[in-house]
């Protein structure tokens, strides 16, 4: 048997349930990896008396036989969701040391359906970034490493990628704003999925871009995806874009059964000078899923192409927006003001001491796009280019499409610190196969699917439609089982 | 239901150097939504709570908090709407209003600037016998409110107290169709006196629950003329926008002072620049806030918190079911159902509580009379005490009984207003009081024969006089009466005179 932390959700969920584990010692041997791993810099904020107490009763709703899907599965927290007085910061200074005294809803789902936080994990500044370099606690490491250089897990949810991927936890939730949680699931060889715009309440959750932000499980299986979506997913009516929906048992739909399903290949995600060993991973994949009963066809999504700008134009805008509260009046950091010196000072030097670069560079952009003068040519043109990709894809759902198969990623993980000297908008095309489906609203999974050259992992992204996230993870599983993903990151910390 | 039809009051004419000058007015009125809860969270409403103690995770814009709309301030909204004749928008969307205040703790208001939940409308200010004013409102949105920054608690310190953000407002926004200050007074009168009968806004403008922001300019006589016809602003002046009102004569006045202040800047040569201005009310004069180039950036966007706000036909049409009988209608009923001068049912139809008082005590009464009880006895007693009518110390009922007592004869009009003290002041009943106090009015001829024939017996040169000069009957009335306490029927005691005088 496997040492409890390397263990899946389902696993561990029926050996916790058959007495054959208790949930104490699952959790004991996590916090024990996570302490062996602070070279990874993945967990921000430890609570492991939480977890501990936290772990006591999920092992007595155990043995009282009532115990719910998570009971006792030791979870990671991306530092973005609100905990209760647990430092709750996005990575960034200008929250130092701000402890809600809430709950994001997501947690308390989790919670109330048995599941232990073991600690916050390391995250981009307000999930701004695709490396987890911007983040103020420093860049996560990922525990995949090529000829001894340190990679990045990706980003935002770099932190959750690297503690799932390195085993300090059995699964952790990430948010998606433009791939945020499949760019680093796919860079350290794990499940991530981003469902549905409205299937998780953002309430707690701190905004980035309200429009497009979405909380969603990241995961050793596609099965756990499966469990733990379940359990954080319900409208909420604190959040007014939480969707009023049923919530499936997502793992009971897990039939790995597709055949007939119809796999879209959209011609537009064959971007120029994309890496041969991404185009083959593509093309195995269709091959996997045609063999495992799917039928696969050709299809278009016209504006793909527009995806990034659009994408770069209303999320820092919204975050321009959404970023102001952070002006140190009420909480979070708030930078010595010099005799003299007023309310204007106390804002420009605030934000000046509290915000990273990569922050300033987007709300600068956000408020740029929104004066007056620039408005409808930034803004209002993005909304435009918005309404025309999700009509690109419900076209392709009008014509019988299930589900639509892409690369995750453009590229395998990359080194950190590579990067630091490019263009931003190198960085930015990371994103370019994730955003489309944070436009457009729609659930999208990615799914380890093999390993590179160097023996790096790489990921395929599977789109599916809206509210149909079973079906999705049914799909994201037939692909997992022909990939037949086994390979792990050899323990080097 | 009569059919009143007005002309339009002439504009206020400021005579200057150069010639005429004629003002033009729009107003951005914001009303608090009449509501317990705030716009966006379940935080109280009340006014004068404890300094930041009103105040959730959602008003004080805690990471990762959302509004949720108060479907009640909707609700308020739609009647306003409504109740101003206005167009219900059965969809509209919330938008963000970004700067920077330490009162505002998102750092954005939500608002509605692209899709207001209400169109256009209209409100009839009337400005004397005949004449009145038909103001077009242009819309109607809601928002929410900021917080309030204290500056003067403290000589390095300033503090914030955000009991009223995020509290509800309705943005009601006229047409430049106010042509004087008078009329800018009346007409946020107007709006008072409607929110107030729907009870979409309580119109108290000392807490701040009612404020205008006004826009003033001038322009010479015959170009306003030329702007309604062609909706070209153009033909009218450069505006200025005056912030934050809460008084019904520093409104006047401000308006007043700047409207010579452009008058001076225009006919010395010069232009007016579009800014934004401060009125200084001891000063009596308006100031320079900022002007156009210094202007904030807004940068509104639609919230993506919030979804578009859509609502259903049948509930706006259940709400206009449920309307009130308006200001302008009560005082047409009032008129023609209980036979009021245009003046008396004006006064009595200024506020719904008074309105509701007075149809209380003219039920199944005379109405005539009821008013002039209302108006004279019951107005002037509560204005000398600074009471409200809803504080008034006598009910509807009492006065009711008063009136009829008069009507029955049981009392004179003057014995009335002694027995009305009586129950203002000791909360007694009329019937009672007459009673107790042995007031009832003397009907017996007997009595007041006797009465007369005393008076008569005692004042013969008096007698030779009257025979001689008729009016004395007066005075003999008068000594009758003081003689029985005033109890005595004047109309009988006037008559036994005249008969025991042989006139």
């Amino acid at each position: 048997m496997s040492k409890p932390n390397e263990m899946t959700i389902a696993d561990a969920r029926d050996a916790l349930r058959a007495g054959e584990i208790t949930s104490v010692e699952l959790t004991e041997a996590c916090l024990k990896a996570i302490d062996e791993a602070e070279v990874l810099n993945a967990v921000v904020h430890k609570t492991p008396d939480l977890a501990l107490e936290q772990a006591r009763a999920a092992d007595e709703r155990i043995r009282a036989g009532e115990a719910p899907a998570l009971c006792g599965i030791p979870l990671g927290i991306k530092d973005l969701f609100c905990t209760r007085g647990v430092n709750s910061q996005a990575a960034s200074f200008i929250l130092d040391g701000f402890r809600p005294e809430y709950e994001s809803t997501v947690t308390q789902n989790l919670f109330d359906a048995g599941a232990v936080m073991l600690g916050k994990l390391n995250m981009d500044e307000f999930a701004m970034g695709s490396s987890n370099e911007t983040s103020h606690y420093g860049p996560a490491v990922n525990p995949w490493k090529v000829d001894g250089r340190k990679l990045t897990p990706g980003g935002s949810s770099g932190g959750s990628a690297a503690a799932v991927a390195a085993d300090l936890c059995l699964g952790a939730t990430g948010t998606d704003t433009g791939g945020s949680i499949r760019q680093p699931a796919a860079f350290t060889g794990i499940v991530g999925i981003k469902p549905t715009y409205g299937r998780c309440s953002r309430w707690g959750i701190i905004a980035f871009a309200s429009s497009l932000d979405q909380a969603g499980p990241m995961t050793k299986t596609v099965r756990d995806a499966a469990i733990m979506l379940s359990a954080m997913s319900g409208h909420d009516p604190k959040d007014s874009t939480s969707a009023d929906i049923p919530v499936p048992d997502f793992e009971a739909m897990l039939s790995g059964d597709i055949r007939g399903r119809k796999i879209g290949i959209p011609k537009e995600y064959r971007m120029e000078g994309m890496p041969a060993e991404i185009e083959a991973l593509w093309a195995k994949g269709a091959d996997m899923l045609r063999d495992a009963g799917a039928e696969i066809v050709d299809i278009s999504l016209p504006h793909t192409k527009y995806a990034l700008p659009a994408y770069y134009v209303i999320a820092p805008a919204e975050a321009s927006s959404n970023l102001a509260r952070y002006d140190g009046v009420r909480y979070g950091h708030r930078a010595r003001l010099a005799e003299g010196e007023g309310i204007a000072e106390m804002y420009e030097k605030t934000r000046a001491e509290g915000f990273g670069a990569e922050v300033k560079r987007r709300v600068m952009i956000g408020t740029y796009v929104l004066s007056a003068g620039f408005y409808d040519a930034y803004y209002n043109r993005a909304r435009k280019v918005r309404a025309l990709i999700k009509k690109d894809f419900e076209d392709v759902f009008a014509e019988g499409v299930d589900a639509i198969l892409t690369p995750a990623t453009p590229s395998a993980a990359f080194g950190l610190g590579e990067m630091a000297d490019a263009d931003p908008v190198q960085m930015y095309l990371n994103d370019v196969f994730t955003v489309t489906v944070n436009l457009a609203g729609l659930p999208g999974i990615s799914v380890p699917a093999g390993l590179d050259a160097q023996g790096l992992p790489l990921g395929l992204q599977l789109i599916g439609r809206p509210w149909e996230e079973g079906d999705l993870l049914n799909v994201a599983q037939a692909l997992e089982a022909a990939a037949g993903f086994v390979s792990r990151p050899e323990k080097w910390w | 239901m009569l059919d009143l039809t007005f002309d339009a009051p002439k504009p206020k004419v400021i005579s200057g150097a150069t010639g005429d000058w004629e003002l033009v007015i729009g107003m951005e009125v914001h009303a608090q939504v009449a509501s317990k809860a705030k716009l966006f969270s379940g935080a109280s409403t009340e006014f004068g709570a404890e300094p930041n103690s009103n105040v959730s995770f959602v008003d004080a814009a805690m990471p990762g908090m959302l509004p949720v709309i108060n479907e009640f301030c909707v609700e308020q909204a739609v009647r306003t709407g409504l109740g101003l004749k206005a167009q219900i928008n059965l969809v509209s969307a919330f938008d963000r209003k970004n700067y920077f205040y330490p009162d505002l703790p998102q750092g954005y208001q939500i608002s509605q600037l692209y899709h207001p939940i209400v169109g256009e409308g209209e409100v009839l200010v009337e400005m004397g016998p005949g004449l009145a004013r038909r103001v077009r409102i242009e819309r109607i949105h809601i928002e929410q409110d900021a917080g309030k920054s204290i500056h003067d608690m403290d000589p390095h310190m300033s503090f914030v107290d955000l009991n009223r953000t995020g509290v509800a407002l309705m943005e009601i926004v006229s047409r430049p169709d106010i042509r004087g200050p008078e009329e800018a007074a009346a007409y946020i009168a107007k709006l008072r006196q409607i929110m107030r009968y729907l009870g979409t806004c309580d119109g108290n403008m000392q807490n701040g629950n009612l404020r205008a922001d006004v826009n003033v300019s001038v322009c010479r006589p015959g170009d306003y003329e030329k702007y309604l016809e062609t909706g070209d602003f153009g033909h009218l002046g450069t505006r200025c926008e005056i912030k934050n009102m809460n008084s019904m004569r520093f409104i006047q006045a401000a308006i007043e002072y700047e409207a010579r202040r452009q008058i001076a800047i225009l006919e010395d040569g010069g232009t007016v620049d579009q800014e934004t201005r401060l009125f200084d009310p001891d000063k009596g004069e308006t100031r320079s806030m900022r002007s156009k180039e210094e202007a904030h950036d807004y940068r509104y966007f639609p919230c993506p918190d919030l979804l578009p706000l859509e609502i259903e036909q049948e509930w706006v049409d259940a709400i206009r079911d449920s309307l009130p009988e308006l200001p302008d209608e009560k005082k047409a009923r009032f008129i023609t159902e209980f036979g009021l001068s245009d003046y008396d049912a004006s006064v009595l139809t200024a506020d719904v509580e008074a309105a509701r008082f007075f149809e209380k005590v003219a039920e199944g009464r005379d109405g005539k009379m009821a008013a002039n009880w209302v108006i004279n006895e019951l107005f002037g007693r509560l204005k000398k005490d600074g009471l409200e009518i809803g504080e008034s110390p006598i009910g509807a009922e009492r006065l009711g009984a008063i009136i009829e007592l008069i009507s029955r004869g049981d009392i004179s009009g003057k014995i009335a207003k002694q027995v009305f003290e009586i129950a203002y002041t000791t909360g007694r009943e009329p019937a009672e009081i007459v009673e107790t106090e042995g007031l009832k009015q003397v009907t017996d001829t007997g009595a007041i024969e006797a009465a007369v024939d005393e008076v008569i017996a005692a004042n013969p040169a008096q007698v030779e006089k009257a025979r001689e000069n008729p009016k004395l009957v007066g005075w003999f009335v008068g000594q009758v009466m003081k003689a029985t306490g005033g109890k005595a029927n004047p109309k009988a005691v006037n008559e036994t005179v005249r008969a025991r005088l042989g006139l």
